[in-house]
């Protein structure tokens, strides 16, 4: 398989699962948003934190209301992390890879785009907002079922998975920052709302069922986090995600170095120790140096199988 | 019981032209009975909402073209019109004889020119007309590909005159391209119109990307099993890029860039894959000459790959079509096609070539610059539509610059008499309107020659337009060679 189109196919994934993970949030977000209390600080900038556009934003608007942060989430083409961006960006590594991906996959990404560009000014407003979201959500799912269903599981396909999951979890570990910074700050609300925080953020990675049904214990801080981080089953926990790329990565030739580090990487997700983190209040530290060792896989993935580019 | 309005073929006027369809008013073509009764029990507002189902099937299936437009690309639907474009299979035989019969003598000429130059010798063509060819490739002198074979795939359009001749109006023997929208087109029909396809034999297209696929593999330079075949791309930004994406994934072949290969010391192409590199036998480049190598042609070429033309001399990679092929493609050349089937093969040429001036010659010169206001005036290397003159279409002021132009270059002048285009009933705006349009079949030759059953017909969307160019504004058509007998 050509260098070039292992680099598209990794790109088209991670590009389509930050579609996917930013319209869950977003979707997740706007329920929490109707159950909080009015007087209760809500911030829809803290989701534009999560996605680490927040100086980018700043740039661009001056107020940090529901319908700048929504419409710079969703639509503005200028944010690289915008859905309306991130589905383009996928459409665009799926044109120029269209004879290695099954035509079915190139009609339904062709289809979401379309989908996207026609009703996108439509989902910024409040009330159909839940039901576009749903939709790319389902339309990404669809493509994921279809690659995984009709596309041979070779070098192409693990390239596929490489990047869907190195995306799922350096998003993960977002969520969980983003949680965890309002729990250590002292919640500011009523107490009682702090359920309702967590839940959203279990939420935001639709990870709100399987934690009722591993965790059986109330929802509070220190569970969520260590669910987000270490649970192996769930599919969008950061140890399962960083296990899958460690899998898809060792079926690759010359995987040597991206494997000894993707294999670190699991290491120290699966060894930490959330109560003590916490009690040290060294979470975010270790939250951060999880962040900076997924953006050194990206890096020595790159370097090992993608095209060198020459700077003129 | 309430109906739309049918289509009254009565009220459809062919007018002065050669219609494809219809013989005279209400009286189809025997080949086309089939598909006018079909519409006529349609009922236009059905006809209508099948339109409709065509254009969303294009958008869903991705089918585009990119045109180039103030400074930025544009990925356009594919212009598609429902009502298919029939030829009886009686005609279309002798057609394909006369292509293959074509294609045959004009790679025994490109082989000829760039060795012995024989036809040259014996005064059947004159020197000055190839040795100022800007196709023609002093790189390629002395050398001779497998099978003595230049052109392995060529474009060439067909026209249909007044009286119902159909000629060679030009041949495209550098990198013709159409071949994936004439394939889609006919998926589309199986979409729009399930029911024809029941009642009526209707040629097969589909076979064209294996007949590619086993051509290209013959010309592999390491006789195996699994030949690697690549087509060359210069990129998304093509107009053609579509295409080039399609046939890839129609011949499970890998579509590269220039920068995806890289000529090793041993003068073997590889291609930089995730194993690391990889040796390629055969390229289906669709990159002109001129940007295939830096090291021979255009230095400043970033689309081409350094070493390419070394390798293929070497015979350790095949190039279709060959450096250098694009010679036969210059429209001065064009006009000695004739001479070339008769002093090669032997044979007389089974399609006539439109009478062309070639502005070199002094007399026909003459003739041209007296009676611009009713020829068509094209420049020699030129594709695409680009640079000509229609003379009944054109403005004083225009064809006082191209005399001027002609005048300053005449070997680069060539100019034919404006052809009454055949027409064929196409969904406009108003309703059904016959329309200009010609045809691209498409030739294979490698150990044996293939012909498409059909081609791409091109349709001019706009009255009385004979611009049929998809960069210019025009649609296209299904292809059918309906066999009556059947």
């Amino acid at each position: 398989m050509l260098s070039r189109v292992a680099e598209r196919l990794y790109w088209m994934a991670r590009y389509l699962e930050r579609a996917e993970n930013n319209a869950r949030m977003i979707m997740a977000f706007n329920a929490l948003s109707m159950d909080m209390p009015r007087e209760t600080r809500l911030s829809w900038k803290d989701l534009v934190a999560v996605t680490g556009m927040g100086e980018l934003f700043d740039q661009h608007y001056q107020r940090e209301d529901e319908r700048n942060c929504v419409k710079f989430l969703m639509a503005d083409n200028y944010n690289p992390s915008s859905i309306a961006s991130c589905i383009m960006a996928a459409r665009e590594n799926v044109r120029t890879t269209r004879d290695q991906v099954p035509t079915d996959a190139w009609e339904v990404i062709n289809e979401l785009y379309r989908y996207t560009v026609d009703n996108l000014e439509q989902g910024i407003g409040k009330r159909a907002r839940h039901e576009f979201l749903n939709e790319i959500v389902g339309r990404c799912q669809m493509l994921n079922g279809l690659l995984a269903g009709c596309m041979s599981h070779d070098a192409g396909y693990d390239f596929i998975r490489v990047g869907r999951n190195l995306e799922r979890a350096d998003m993960g570990t977002r969520q969980i920052e983003v949680g965890a910074l309002q729990f250590l700050d002292g919640w500011d609300g009523t107490e009682s709302y702090g359920g309702l925080l967590w839940t959203s953020v279990l939420r935001n990675q639709s990870a709100f069922q399987m934690y009722r049904h591993n965790v059986r214990r109330g929802v509070s801080g220190p569970l969520v986090i260590r669910f987000l981080l270490q649970n192996e089953p769930f599919p969008r926990s950061v140890l399962h995600s960083l296990t899958e790329v460690a899998g898809a990565l060792s079926r690759l030739p010359l995987n040597e170095i991206p494997v000894r580090t993707a294999l670190q990487a699991v290491r120290h997700v699966r060894d930490g120790d959330v109560e003590a983190l916490i009690r040290k209040e060294e979470v975010i530290l270790f939250l951060e140096k999880l962040q900076l060792e997924i953006g050194e896989l990206h890096d020595d993935i790159a370097k090992t199988w993608f095209p060198v580019y020459e700077t003129a | 019981m309430k109906k739309n309005k049918l289509i009254d073929w009565k009220n459809y006027d062919p007018s002065e032209f050669f219609d494809e369809l219809i013989a005279s008013k209400g009286k189809p073509r025997p080949a086309a009975t089939a598909i006018t009764d079909y519409l006529g029990n349609l009922g236009s507002d059905e006809i209508q909402t099948r339109q409709q189902a065509a254009e969303l099937a294009i958008l869903e299936m991705g089918i585009s073209f990119t045109i180039y437009s103030e400074g930025e690309n544009i990925d356009r639907a594919w212009p598609f019109d429902i009502i298919p474009r029939v030829i009886s299979l009686r005609e279309w035989k002798t057609i394909e004889e006369g292509l293959a019969q074509r294609i045959t003598a004009l790679n025994m000429f490109i082989d000829d020119i760039y060795n012995e130059q024989k036809i040259v010798r014996d005064k059947v063509i004159p020197k000055y007309v190839f040795a100022n060819s800007k196709n023609f490739r002093e790189q390629c002198r002395g050398f001779s590909p497998p099978l003595g074979v230049w052109a392995h795939i060529c474009g060439s359009d067909l026209v249909r005159d007044k009286d119902g001749t159909v000629y060679v109006l030009e041949d495209n023997l550098r990198v013709p391209s159409g071949v994936s929208y004439m394939l889609e087109n006919r998926q589309l029909t199986k979409r729009v119109f399930p029911e024809l396809f029941d009642n009526t034999s209707i040629l097969p297209v589909d076979d064209y990307t294996n007949q590619l696929f086993d051509m290209l593999a013959s010309l592999s330079p390491r006789p195996q099993d699994y030949p690697k075949i690549a087509v060359l791309t210069p990129g998304i930004f093509n107009s053609a890029y579509f295409e080039h994406s399609f046939l890839a994934q129609r011949m499970g072949a890998e579509l590269v860039e220039g920068a995806d290969l890289v000529v090793g010391e041993d003068d073997c192409v590889y291609m930089r894959t995730v194993e690391g590199l990889e040796r390629v036998d055969v390229i289906y480049r669709r990159i002109d000459d001129d940007f295939l190598d830096p090291e021979v042609f255009r230095p400043d070429s970033t689309l081409g790959v350094p070493g390419l033309m070394r390798a293929w001399r070497n015979g350790k990679v095949a190039l279709a079509n060959a450096p250098g092929a694009g010679v036969a493609d210059d429209k001065v050349i064009y006009a000695f096609v004739p001479d070339m089937i008769r002093y090669y093969l032997n044979e007389e040429p089974i399609i006539p070539n439109v009478p062309t001036w070639m502005c070199v010659n002094k007399q026909d010169r003459e003739y041209v610059l007296e009676h611009l206001e009713e020829l068509v005036v094209k420049p020699a290397n030129e594709s695409g539509g680009y640079g000509m003159l229609v003379g009944p279409h054109s403005t004083k002021k225009q064809r006082a610059e191209f005399a001027a132009l002609i005048k300053k270059n005449p070997r680069n002048y060539v100019a034919q008499p404006t052809l009454s285009l055949s027409v064929a009933p196409t969904l406009c705006d108003e309703g059904l309107a016959s329309r200009h349009l010609d045809l691209r079949p498409f030739v294979l030759q490698g150990v044996r020659t293939y012909v498409t059953s059909g081609g791409l017909t091109r349709v001019a969307m706009r009255k009385g337009s004979l611009v049929v160019n998809s960069s210019q504004g025009g649609g296209s058509k299904d292809t059918w060679i309906v066999d009556e007998e059947n």
